[in-house]
């Protein structure tokens, strides 16, 4: 593994670019006091730029080194988390369900929650996206210390410290209002820190057809068709013949339809930034408008980690290698910047690494305090404190909070693929939540126990899934098989993953239909107002132009995507 | 009070931009063996450079139409 030695200029670049925006979050926090507040006195900025922040809110860690990490361990397949999963789900949020969003008066999930069943389905869901948040600031912050343990050479347990304190810091010097900044910039950061070096590594290779057929040897050398790293469907037939181990059922349905829908139609951090548009088509025309950017995504997240494994394969010891002796694939992209950039360029692209961190880590670690201290603490813990008390234990929760992201880290180091632990989380929260948002969105009958039960019902059917089943070569712990018995064994990580959320999905789907129909009706057609489908008022889009009409957009994006899906089939 | 996303996003890349378009001018050629001979620094800066003053411009020109 090479080091990655930074020079002066490196340093500058990143020291200007934190002061940057350490320095204008702190200079406006008179005239912006929240996310909100930013983006409603942004009305005036062009939608596409309101696009830009639509999928900005979700370029953190996750997905720079996620996406790379699963380009080299499952190779082209990979980009069904866009043209499969991404895509189709914004086009849907954007066609159905934002009407809801924009019409209801819910500014949270745990809200929404709250409107449309009642107390009890609001506070499992508040505990369990607080255990997400940790979850997700951990693996920012495990991706940080990795980086850290990189440039530096220090080792893990000194780096994820220093992560530990750089995120304090962070967010104590103001990293709420940088935050927002940092959020917008890190897109253009991001473009313009890999697109270097996306360009420099498939110059080096001979190009895509270069690439595929170093590719082919990394296929053949686990025995798979030569075309299984460098083709998206055309080994989807059987679960025994590509890298990910799964066949296009439990692709198209656990990641298509479950884990996409969940996370695109539930994750309000996304869907607030398309909310503060200034009109309700401006707020359905956000994440259409984003999804055209998000198709190319690909290419500059996935592609990287492609070109990574190619040279593992061809050169050893390009990844270092994890205890188990499988590649850290989490490093793919990091070593590539270290291997095709000089000093200068490689300033930016890490500058582009560290900013999507840290907005990652201050992001979650803010929202766990506040749904800590407000709707969990503040509303069955100790109500009716003053103000001064809740914003004491904010600042308690803040810190509790970096400490448990340090252990989520820890958790993290278990997983060669941050993708397959977000996943993995992802199964548990996002899956059955987006089958009781589905339905109590679609189905005025849907009740409050039975939105409760059901949650329950899925988050315990992907337990037991998870617990009774285990990927291929893993011991019994975080990655399943802690009921005692191994009922199945999956080919990789990525493939339980998708079970689990298949499982955990279809549990909570059906809990809620029986129970709904076996208790009362709590809300009546009046109260469910703006909150279901059928009782709110029909969009009609007939008299804008047909290039502004949500439908026509869905479809030229939907388009777009089975290209996409047709070219690299 | 408006604020104009395209304003930073302008300065923060013409900076860097010219900083790149500066360092790869005067840089030891050498760790271009890295990047395959090419002075990436260079020419990235310049495109850095490019965008960063398009945006700007943007922003600038938008201003004046109000």
């Amino acid at each position: 593994m090479e080091r990655i030695h930074l020079g002066a200029i490196d340093y500058t670049l990143l020291i200007i670019y934190f002061a940057f925006v350490l320095g204008i979050g702190w200079g406006l926090r008179r005239f912006v006091k929240s996310s909100e507040d930013f983006f409603l006195s942004g009305r005036s900025i062009p939608a596409w730029i309101a696009g830009l922040a639509f999928i900005s809110a979700n370029l953190g860690a996750q997905e720079v080194i996620g996406m790379g990490a699963s380009g080299a361990k499952y190779g082209m397949m990979t980009s069904h988390f866009y043209w499969v999963g991404a895509i189709p789900a914004m086009v849907f949020v954007g066609v159905f369900m934002m009407p809801f969003y924009y019409g209801s008066r819910a500014r949270s999930v745990p809200e929404y929650l709250k409107l449309r069943f009642d107390e009890k389905t609001r506070g499992f869901n508040a505990i369990t996206f607080a255990i997400m948040t940790t979850f997700s600031s951990g693996i920012s912050m495990y991706a940080l210390a990795k980086l850290l343990e990189l440039v530096l050479g220090w080792n893990f347990n000194t780096s994820v410290l220093l992560s530990g304190v750089i995120v304090l810091a962070y967010i104590f010097l103001g990293g709420l209002t940088s935050a927002i900044y940092n959020e917008v910039l890190q897109f253009f950061l991001i473009v313009m820190g890999f697109l270097p070096l996306v360009l420099l590594g498939l110059k080096d290779v001979g190009g895509w057809h270069g690439l595929s057929e170093r590719l082919a040897t990394v296929a053949t050398n686990q025995g798979f068709a030569a075309s299984a790293y460098s083709t998206s469907w055309r080994h989807l037939d059987s679960a025994a013949a590509n890298p990910m181990g799964v066949e296009w059922f439990g692709m198209v349905m656990g990641l298509g339809f479950v884990l996409s829908f969940g996370y695109w139609c539930t994750d309000f951090l996304v869907v607030q930034r398309a909310m503060a548009a200034d009109s309700m088509t401006a707020a359905r025309r956000t994440p259409l408008l984003a999804a055209f950017p998000k198709m190319v995504f690909p290419f500059l997240v996935i592609l990287p980690g492609m070109l990574a494994i190619a040279q593992h394969v061809a050169h050893g010891g390009f990844l270092p290698l994890e205890k188990d002796g499988t590649p850290n694939y989490n490093l793919a992209v990091p070593v590539m910047l270290g291997h095709y950039l000089p000093s200068g360029v490689l300033g930016l692209g890490l500058t582009a690494l560290m900013a999507s961190f840290m907005s990652g880590m201050a992001g979650n670690v803010t929202a766990f305090n506040t749904v800590w201290t407000y709707d969990i603490y503040q509303s069955y813990i100790k109500p009716g404190q003053s103000d001064a008390h809740y914003l004491r234990m904010g600042h308690k929760a803040t810190v509790v909070g970096i400490i448990l992201s340090v252990l989520a880290a820890y958790a993290t180091t278990r997983f060669n693929n941050i993708m397959d632990m977000l996943q993995l989380v992802f199964a548990f929260v996002n899956a059955p939540l987006f089958a009781t948002f589905l339905l109590g969105m679609f189905w005025k009958r849907t009740t409050g126990h039975a939105a409760f039960s059901g949650l329950l019902t899925g988050t315990a059917a992907a337990a037991l899934h998870h617990g009774l089943t285990l990927p291929h070569g893993a011991v019994a712990g975080i990655k399943g098989g802690f009921l005692g018995a191994v009922v199945h064994t999956y080919p990789s990580e990525m493939a339980q993953n998708f079970w689990s959320a298949i499982f955990a999905w279809t549990a909570c789907f059906v809990a809620t239909i029986v129970i709904s129909l076996a208790t009362r009706r709590n809300k009546s057609d009046e109260e469910l107002k703006g909150l279901v489908y059928s009782l709110t008022p029909r969009q009609k889009d007939g008299d804008m132009p047909w290039f502004k009409r949500p439908a026509i957009l869905g479809v030229i994006v939907l388009a777009l995507a089975l290209v996409l899906n047709i070219i690299f089939w | 009070m408006k604020l104009d996303l395209r304003y930073p996003i302008g300065l923060l890349f013409s900076f860097f931009g010219l900083i790149l378009t500066v360092y790869g001018i005067f840089s030891d050629k050498s760790i271009y063996q890295k990047s395959l001979g090419m002075d990436v620094n260079l020419w990235w800066g310049l495109v850095c450079l490019a965008f960063g003053l398009a945006m700007l411009s943007y922003a600038v020109r938008a201003s004046e139409r109000k």
